[in-house]
């Protein structure tokens, strides 16, 4: 069944050139030097985000898809190569706080309660008190943990702290998500829970996501965009358009479509490999 | 464990005293028995080993068997010292957190600064003492200050050295997340690096404060002060008054015992406040 044209995330992104590029990497290059000698870490990388897009970065580790997003946040430089942020240099993109973070750890404050937690990037912004407390409301139900806020960090478990990690990366209200392998040290069914939760909040607020993972289902299941690359040197290898109903659920990973999808990721991935062995 | 310390404590007191109270009878020309020398041993006016009751008598006596303020009174000296204490415990935090500041402040400083922080620990403070005395003496500062200076700067050198620790604790990720939101120093400072290091403040704080009392005990032996812990060790040992010695001891211990239990019912409240479990 087609459904209504006004659903946006369902059209193939072709159709969005026009759309406000988000993130416009130009022959990205970055170079290590270390004991072993010389790393290239990532090697001529090219890629345009549009506004609303959700991009995954998947390949084998040491692939450089967290180096790029550390570049796009500018937690590292590039060697070469030009990277506008919103259309500005990722620096003052990031001075701008046109991003949130969210690493793999949950790296919460474990002095802080949840609520003050989320209440350290708006404290830091400057965010009067009537507005801490109304964001930190608002965005601990959008995670599903209102009624947490009094606790500490070591009284949730490890999916919860992921939850309020990423409820404090949108708590400030940034236009870019960037997600750093967000949900790989929690279990399989954890997991699948949080792929549904973050695709829903990706829906109703419409955010940019750029998203590192080395799981080709959770790759499939949330992208509109998949970016393949391979390591030594870290570089693309392929990029995957994948459209899949806006109100998906988990089952749609059974469906023929989305076997396609992933088969093509893999082939992907082992090409990228072949030489490596 | 106790009772066994104590049990070897009257044996040695015996073994001690034996020779001195034996020729205490034989310059009299009295005729006495093994248990005549047995009990002088365990009551004797200058014992080389005063007996544990013999030193719980004085204590307890000079504690509560004069008005506090008298000049015999322990309590008085005690007071006299704790002021001295804790006006260079004081000092000395307040001078170990700023170096430490200093240092993680600049990699140069650290390498300028510490080792003469090392080589100031290293000059025996009973040597320097009365020259810091006499120094401060010319300069007009008498009493409790010249005595504090010394006690604070014995203990300022745990304190740099735990904080220098605490403040580089924080996990890299917090630091990064601070980064991303674009946090001052300051903030990193005060919202980040200060809290983390708490642990270490406590941990380092305990181990200053003991030897802040040392500090101005010390300080109060060449000065020939006419009141404090020190003064009553020093007239003690001048006029052999080995039970007024070892109660000033054992007032030592109890105060610096006290004051370590204070920090950690402190270190205790603030946990709970931080949300340690």
């Amino acid at each position: 069944m087609p459904k209504p044209s006004h659903s946006t995330f369902d059209e193939p992104v072709a159709d969005h050139a026009p759309r406000r590029l988000v993130v416009d990497a130009q022959n990205i290059s970055l170079t290590f030097d270390t004991a072993d000698g010389r790393v290239e870490a990532l090697s001529d990388v090219n890629l345009q985000v549009a506004e609303g897009e959700f991009v995954s970065f998947i390949g084998p580790s040491g692939c450089g898809k967290t180096t790029m997003l550390r570049v796009i946040a500018d937690l590292q430089q590039p060697s070469s190569g030009t990277l506008t942020v919103n259309g500005m240099s990722a620096e003052a993109a990031r001075l701008a706080r046109n991003y949130g973070y969210v690493f793999q750890a949950p790296a919460l404050f474990p002095w802080r309660t949840i609520e003050k937690n989320l209440k350290l990037p708006l404290e830091i912004m400057g965010y009067s008190e009537i507005e801490q407390q109304q964001r930190v409301e608002h965005y601990l139900s959008m995670v599903n943990l209102t009624g947490f806020d009094r606790k500490f960090p070591w009284q949730l478990s490890g999916g919860m702290q992921q939850r309020v990690s990423i409820a404090r990366a949108l708590s400030f209200d940034p236009a870019l998500l960037l997600m750093d392998e967000p949900f790989g040290a929690l279990d399989e069914i954890v997991r699948d829970h949080l792929n549904e939760q973050l695709l829903q909040l990706w829906k109703s607020t419409g955010k940019t996501v750029l998203f590192v993972t080395h799981s080709i289902p959770e790759a499939v299941f949330l992208s509109t965009r998949i970016v393949v690359m391979s390591p030594r040197p870290g570089r693309i290898i392929d990029v995957i358009d994948c459209h899949f109903p806006a109100d998906r659920s988990l089952e749609v990973r059974e469906t023929p479509e989305f076997l396609k999808v992933a088969q093509r990721v893999r082939n992907g991935l082992r090409a990228g490999h072949s030489y490596d062995e | 464990m106790v009772l066994a310390l104590v049990a070897i404590w009257y044996v040695a007191a015996v073994a001690m005293n034996w020779s001195l109270v034996r020729d205490g009878f034989e310059r009299e020309e009295t005729p006495y028995t093994i248990s005549d020398v047995l009990a002088g041993t365990m009551e004797a006016e200058r014992p080389l080993l005063p007996a544990p009751h013999q030193i719980a008598t004085a204590f307890l006596d000079s504690v509560f068997g004069y008005p506090p303020l008298a000049p015999r009174s322990l309590i008085y000296h005690s007071l006299v010292t704790l002021s001295a204490t804790l006006l260079g415990f004081v000092l000395g935090a307040l001078f170990g957190i700023v170096l430490a500041l200093l240092i993680l402040h600049s990699r140069v400083l650290e390498r300028s600064l510490l080792p003469w922080i090392i080589c100031s620990q290293m000059v025996p403070v009973l040597a320097l003492a009365p020259i810091f005395i006499v120094v401060l003496g010319a300069l007009g500062l008498h009493g409790l200050l010249p005595k504090s200076i010394i006690s604070a700067y014995l203990c300022f050198f745990p304190i740099t050295i735990g904080m220098v620790k605490g403040f580089a604790s924080p996990d890299p990720l917090q630091l990064e997340l601070m980064r991303t939101w674009s946090a001052t120093p300051r903030q990193v400072l005060w919202k980040l690096r200060w809290p983390a290091s708490v642990p270490y403040l406590f941990a380092s704080l305990k181990v200053a404060v003991s030897i802040s009392l040392i500090g101005a005990i010390v300080a109060e032996l060449p000065t020939g002060a006419e009141a404090g812990i020190g003064a009553r060790l020093l007239s003690g040992s001048y006029y052999g008054q080995t039970v007024q010695l070892w109660s000033a001891l054992v007032a030592a211990a109890v105060l610096s015992s006290g004051l370590i239990a204070l920090i950690g019912l402190i270190e205790r409240a603030v946990g709970r406040r931080m949300g340690v479990h």
